[in-house]
């Protein structure tokens, strides 16, 4: 009975008499979250336009903010004195190679590989992934490195409101990368539903030979796609870097994105976000709550359970399109 | 316009055309049938640049070439519609029918994102070519509707539109009646005269129903395991002996 008790009553029982540290619970999973929702929507983009399946957009993350900081890093190094020009510069470079990569990346691998079955990419983007990893250590060196978001004006410091009852405690830093994060969410959808590219980009997701006879390049679709979540993948790198550190061990994120995409569903970019959201909260609130009676490190394994609850009942997602594959 | 030199094409061992000549000449009706397999939706394929031919040539409006990515063929002035309805199920109508003339469109993709100035002069002008095609077809009323909900005769119709909308001096038609009733064969018969005669453009189109071939066409080429058994006038082909007998089969 005690067991169903605190399973069943207690957790809500605690919500209601400490509305405070549920706001502040809240507002964790949905930091946590929004960091999940930009991966995935790295991963959406490229799905999206070509059905690759890009398991190197973890390790882009990495490779990412490694570069700004290592850039950073070296503008110093050369005499490059005021903080913030030598941030800002490393910046620009970075979104330069961010764009290299997505052109080399459609050069060297895509192309080649072109009309190949799914799998055969697949791998191909596996193999990306370690040479990401290899070169990132190679240029920059392998020892973790710290976000450099005081040059690049990102707030610090806390903000505690009086609310609910209690203290809820906010971070500036998450203040900004929600808002960060959903200029940028909005500012894609704009590119994608209001532009040339954009409609061109929506085509060949829908249909690659119907996109080719209307004279629209895959190429050309391909480095685009692959510089968006090049640079969706720049900014949560620097968001993620900026809660913790920059290391290799970042890429363990990009496995949360798998259960992300399941829940969204791999071809939405709004299912994404809404995954990366549902995800981020239940995990926080599972831990919070129901993660004493498991004996805790329920953030380990919660967002798998989900994913697979998912699979069983909705293998398309939420938002995902119906799968019917004729015989 | 285009001329095919002596084209084969086999993939592996399978040989789907072999050693195919013919010419398509400005303001025709060019008319490709055979039996099934016969290679015909290949023949397209490789005229529009998404099958490279092993052997052979093909020289359009003057230029020859063996290789050709899509797209380039798209910005020749090459457009086509596919057996199976290959639309953007997630746009409407309207969007499809835009999608062809993403070639025509040319303004700077900074004046796009802000919509304003020469790149909203430039949609409004190609929004005005597009909505004469959808006055055309008679597809007003499906504007707005995701292609995907559409009957399928509807759906061959956005198909025309979004080719006509790129105003292509060839256009590539693969069987552009199939699964219809009569109603609706009547019907895309008249706008392909119509295009033909109001436009001035060159079709190239693969059909079944010989009634229909025999009406519209100008010119008729007849394949038959990958080769050409037959070429001429629709009278001409009817009473041809090899294409009597590829079609009804010889009497052993």
């Amino acid at each position: 009975m005690d067991l169903l008790y605190s399973i069943f009553i207690d957790p809500f029982v605690q919500m209601w008499q400490a509305p405070d540290l549920l706001v502040q619970t809240l507002w964790e999973g949905l930091v946590a979250g929004m960091l999940y929702s930009l991966i995935a929507l790295g991963f959406v983009l490229i799905f999206k336009a070509s059905g690759v399946f890009n398991f190197a957009q973890g390790i882009m993350v990495v490779f990412a903010a490694l570069t700004l900081v290592g850039l950073y890093d070296i503008l110093r190094h050369w005499g490059v004195r005021p903080g913030d020009l030598a941030a800002f510069l490393a910046l620009g470079i970075t979104i330069v190679v961010m764009l290299a990569l997505a052109w080399g990346v459609e050069r060297v691998v895509l192309r080649p590989l072109v009309n190949q079955p799914d799998i055969i990419l697949f791998m191909a983007t596996f193999g990306l992934t370690y040479i990401l990893i290899g070169g990132g250590q190679l240029v920059f060196g392998g020892d973790s490195k710290i976000m450099i978001a005081e040059d690049l004006y990102l707030p610090k410091g806390p903000i505690n409101i009086k609310a609910f009852g209690g203290l809820v405690t906010l971070q500036k830093l998450d203040i900004a990368a929600a808002i960060i994060a959903s200029v940028m969410v909005v500012g894609l959808s704009v590119f994608f539903s209001k532009t040339r590219i954009g409609r061109a980009l929506r085509a060949v997701a829908d249909s690659h030979e119907a996109a080719l006879s209307v004279g629209i390049s895959l190429e050309q679709i391909w480095v685009v796609v692959w510089f968006a979540s090049g640079l969706v993948a720049l900014v949560t790198g620097i968001m993620w870097g900026a809660r913790s550190e920059v290391s290799f061990a970042l890429d363990i994120i990009a496995l949360k994105a798998l259960p992300v995409l399941i829940l969204g569903g791999f071809t939405s970019v709004p299912g994404a976000i809404v995954g990366g959201l549902i995800i981020g909260i239940g995990e926080k609130m599972t831990e919070f709550y129901w993660g004493p009676v498991m004996g805790g490190g329920t953030d380990a394994w919660f967002a798998y359970v989900i994913a697979l609850v998912f699979l069983l009942f909705r293998p398309q997602g939420l938002f995902g399109e119906k799968i019917i594959e004729r015989v | 316009m285009l001329a095919v030199d002596n084209v084969s094409l086999s993939f592996g061992g399978v040989k789907a055309i072999t050693d195919v000549s013919f010419d398509i000449r400005k303001g025709e009706i060019r008319a490709i049938i055979g039996p099934n397999g016969a290679g015909k939706t290949s023949m397209l394929n490789v005229i529009n640049g998404f099958y490279t031919p092993q052997q052979g040539r093909i020289t359009f409006k003057g230029a020859a070439r063996s290789k050709m990515r899509p797209h380039e063929a798209a910005t020749g002035g090459i457009a086509r519609t596919f057996q199976n309805v290959a639309l953007f199920r997630g746009m409407t109508a309207l969007d499809n029918i835009m999608a062809g003339r993403s070639l025509k469109m040319h303004k700077n993709f900074f004046w796009q994102l802000l919509r304003h100035g020469p790149a909203m002069a430039e949609e409004v002008e190609h929004r005005k070519r597009v909505e004469d095609i959808i006055e055309f077809l008679e597809i007003p009323h499906i504007r707005k509707v995701p292609v995907g909900v559409l009957p399928y005769g509807l759906q061959k119709r956005v198909e025309l539109g979004r080719a006509l909308a790129m105003e292509p001096d060839l256009l590539l038609l693969d069987e552009p009646m199939a699964g219809m009733n009569l109603e609706e064969k009547e019907d895309m018969s008249r706008y392909i005269l119509d295009v033909n005669n109001f436009y001035g453009t060159t079709i190239a189109l693969i059909e079944h129903d010989m009634g229909v071939v025999m009406d519209l066409s100008d010119r008729v080429i007849v394949l038959d395991y990958g080769r050409k058994i037959a070429d001429g006038t629709p009278d001409e082909v009817k009473r041809d002996r090899a294409v009597i007998d590829a079609y009804l089969g010889v009497a052993h």
